[in-house]
């Protein structure tokens, strides 16, 4: 499938600020699932550099704006022809061992509450089929946190999300870490786009999913918010221990100014008209 | 006060007879009047307030404006002492280095099932953000300080690595200045290898792992969370004799592939930092996004190859208590040589069998947190009343995964300056080992001595000392 993407950031200060940087992880990688066809991030006068592939192995590069700024716009537009590989990732180059991602952070930290969920859903699968397991945990996320826009916050953590019984994509994907983590299973906080459908939620905005690590399959993606592993219509950019280690986005500003963030994702099969959403 | 107490071994004596290398210290503080000893105390004081030398040693926290208690009776090796340790220091540097390497590369002593991987991997000091990068030369930890102590003639035991930024260097040099000061006749008498060339190999260690994108001299700074740092004192002090910029994070900013300082002139490209700050504050772009110390942005630099971080981000991974019962087996794994210096033997609470045993001992051993430091959180079973042992039980019972033990060493003592005049304290010893295109290792360290009669803590928290640290050239 060839889907074209749009996403445009615009972060608003409510009083001039003397410099800006931020740390971008907005270049899809090539995989069996995504192939890059065009791809172009637009950060106007900023200055871009130190750019690398870390060894999660994300395209990583640094932008640097001084001010006196009120407003800064990041526009990211691209082609990418997908294919499904039922949510495993294949042909992604990494270094990171899979191990490291049983550490949890204070948004995935492990509570009785979840220790409990993880356990019931896990009951009746067998320790050593962990895709049937992992399976499960998604399905249990999915029943257990409802997909409530606005219901909870940026720092709300996986605890929270369960005890609110509410949530966006966000907090389903750290949710399911945290399960993930409580059986053992590595597990990581993964961004990117996802192409809107009828019976599809949280495609607003940037998207997210969780990847469990699977004996023999390897890294493959639970998107609990939909009940599904990412098909076609998924585009990864990047992947992290929690939402803030695995945002495409982390920036600071110096000065005392309060931020304001406007979200605008697009995501477009080759062909369809434009109709844009708006987070 | 040549009374030798056969469990402890004392520095100066060989049976009943002083040492050849403790003779004339043995005379001069014989021949000193206690008027004239109290007087060398005072000024000793007055030098060490006038530097403004008061913070905690290692961090430990406490009153800044405190002085730790100096000690004017020298702590002596000879030079055959001295060449066995600095044989086992520098290779004990160069391994886990090599470590550091491995572990964010390949990972060959995991998979060679040499050190199990959770140990590593799943570790707070494992940092995922810096896996699969080489930092210049390939140097993850550039200052190792390593603690020993010395349990007889030839036996020495590490007591622990720090990999990170190890403290304290300012009083090796400064307790040397002064003794040179206030004793001169002593530095006459006695060939004493000098530790003041520290701060030109620092130096040299620093401007050695410039990294790949500098092309001119290198730009170094140190890097400090600010004067209300307990070791404030030290990052200014070792900017001061190397000639380098004390920058706090708000003084630097990155723009492009660098990191620049602001100075009055412009901004001035910066290629090797000397960070006194830890890991989770560098950066708020890629740790802990709430901190106010770091350089936003710092971490991408780093790893796009702009700028040196000296130590490595994720250095910490190597000095972990959980790690420490491995390093031999990194010397024989990396080297291929046997260790020089041992560890002490260690229990792993984390392992039922090893715990059941620590259990039961509990008022024979040493029992200490896995991620602590400075002394605190420890138990010194021996030492212990009951009920201090019923409340460390529960504690391992309830994590045992938290906790370490290790027997009760027999520290050795040096003469010390005590009111009833010369008495044997319990010492360690932190030598400083630099590593960069060349390892490098000044002869002395930093003494520590426990001040309190019979105590076995040297931390300064808990009425520890320093002394100045001899040498003999050969």
């Amino acid at each position: 499938m060839k889907l074209r993407i749009r996403h445009v950031s615009t972060f608003a200060f409510d009083a001039p600020v003397k410099r800006l940087v931020q740390s971008h992880r907005l270049s899809p990688t090539d995989t069996a699932s995504q192939r890059i066809m065009a791809w172009n991030v637009d950060t106007g006068p900023a200055s871009i550099g130190a750019a690398f592939r870390d060894g999660a192995g994300d395209w990583t590069q640094t932008v640097s704006l001084r001010g006196p700024l009120e407003t800064f716009t990041v526009t990211v537009e691209g082609e990418v022809e997908t294919q499904d590989q039922s949510g495993v990732l294949r042909g992604h180059r990494e270094h990171v061992p899979p191990s490291a991602y049983l550490t949890s952070t204070r948004r995935t930290a492990l509570t009785a509450e979840l220790r409990g969920l993880a356990a019931e859903a896990s009951e009746g699968t067998a320790p050593g089929r962990s895709l049937d397991r992992a399976h499960a945990l998604c399905r249990a996320v999915h029943d257990a946190v409802a997909y409530v826009p606005g219901s909870t916050e940026a720092a709300t953590t996986a605890s929270e999300a369960l005890e609110g019984g509410r949530g966006v994509c966000q907090d389903h994907a750290q949710v399911l870490i945290a399960l993930a983590h409580a059986c053992e299973i590595p597990a990581r906080y993964v961004a990117g786009y996802l192409m809107s459908t009828e019976d599809s939620v949280g495609a607003e905005a940037s998207h997210a999913w969780a990847e469990l690590h699977v004996d023999g399959l390897g890294w493959v993606g639970f998107d609990a918010a939909n009940a599904c592993c990412p098909d076609a219509r998924y585009v990864r950019l990047c992947s992290g221990y929690d939402a803030a280690d695995g945002a495409p986005i982390r920036g600071v500003i110096d000065g005392a100014a309060e931020e304001s963030l406007d979200v605008s994702v697009a995501v477009l099969r080759d062909g369809q008209s434009q109709s844009q959403s708006q987070g | 006060m040549t009374q030798a107490d056969p469990t402890y071994f004392n520095e100066m004596l060989n049976g009943s007879d002083v040492r050849a290398a403790y003779e004339s210290l043995e005379r001069w503080q014989a021949a000193m009047p206690a008027d004239l000893r109290s007087l060398k105390q005072h000024e000793a004081e007055q030098l060490f307030r006038r530097v403004g030398i008061t913070f905690a040693v290692y961090g430990e926290g406490g009153d800044p404006e405190r002085l730790i208690p100096f000690d004017m009776f020298p702590r002596v090796f000879t030079a055959e002492e001295w060449r066995k340790l600095d044989r086992g220091i520098r290779q004990r540097a160069a391994a886990l280095n090599a470590f550091l390497a491995d572990v964010y590369d390949r990972g060959e002593i995991l998979r060679a099932g040499r050190i199990p991987e959770h140990l590593v991997t799943h570790n707070e000091a494992f940092e995922k953000a810096v896996v699969g990068m080489r930092p210049s030369r390939n140097v993850w930890s550039h200052i190792v300080g390593i603690d020993l102590v010395r349990t007889g003639r030839d036996q020495f035991y590490v007591l622990e690595d720090n990999c990170r930024t190890p403290s304290g260097v300012s009083y090796m040099l400064q307790n040397r200045e002064i003794m040179m000061r206030m004793f001169p006749q002593l530095f006459l008498e006695n060939r004493i290898a000098p530790v003041d060339g520290y701060a030109a190999a620092l130096k040299r260690t620093l401007v050695s792992v410039a990294p790949p994108k500098c092309d001119g001299t290198p730009n170094v700074v140190i890097l400090t969370p600010g004067q209300f740092n307990s070791a404030y004192y030290e990052h200014s002090f070792l900017a001061d004799l190397m000639g380098v910029e004390l920058v706090e994070g708000q003084d630097l900013f990155v723009d492009g592939d660098f990191v620049w300082m602001k100075t009055t002139e412009g901004p001035q490209k910066v290629d090797v930092i000397y960070r006194r700050i830890d890991d989770a504050f560098l950066d708020p772009l890629c740790f802990r996004s709430d901190s106010m110390l770091g350089v936003p942005g710092l971490m991408n630099v780093y790893r796009s190859g702009g700028v040196s971080i000296c130590s490595a981000p994720g250095a910490g991974v190597a000095d972990d208590k959980a790690i420490y019962t491995f390093v031999p087996e990194m010397v024989r794994f990396y080297l291929g040589e046997a260790p020089v210096l041992e560890n002490v033997p260690t229990w792993q609470c984390a392992k039922p069998d090893q715990c059941k045993y620590v259990i039961e001992n509990l008022a024979e051993l040493v029992v200490k947190e896995v991620h602590g430091s400075g002394g605190y959180g420890m138990l010194v079973g021996p030492k212990a009343d009951k009920s201090q042992l019923e409340a460390f039980r529960a504690k391992i019972e309830a994590r045992p995964e938290n906790y370490i033990a290790q027997p009760t060493l027999a520290l050795s003592t040096v003469p010390t300056f005590v009111d009833e005049g010369v008495a044997p304290r319990h010492v360690d010893l932190r030598p400083y080992c630099l590593v960069g295109e060349k390892i490098e290792l000044v002869p002395g360290g930093l003494t520590r001595v426990a001040l309190n009669e019979g105590s076995l803590v040297v931390n300064s928290s808990q009425g520890g000392g320093v002394k100045d640290t001899w040498v003999l050239a050969e």
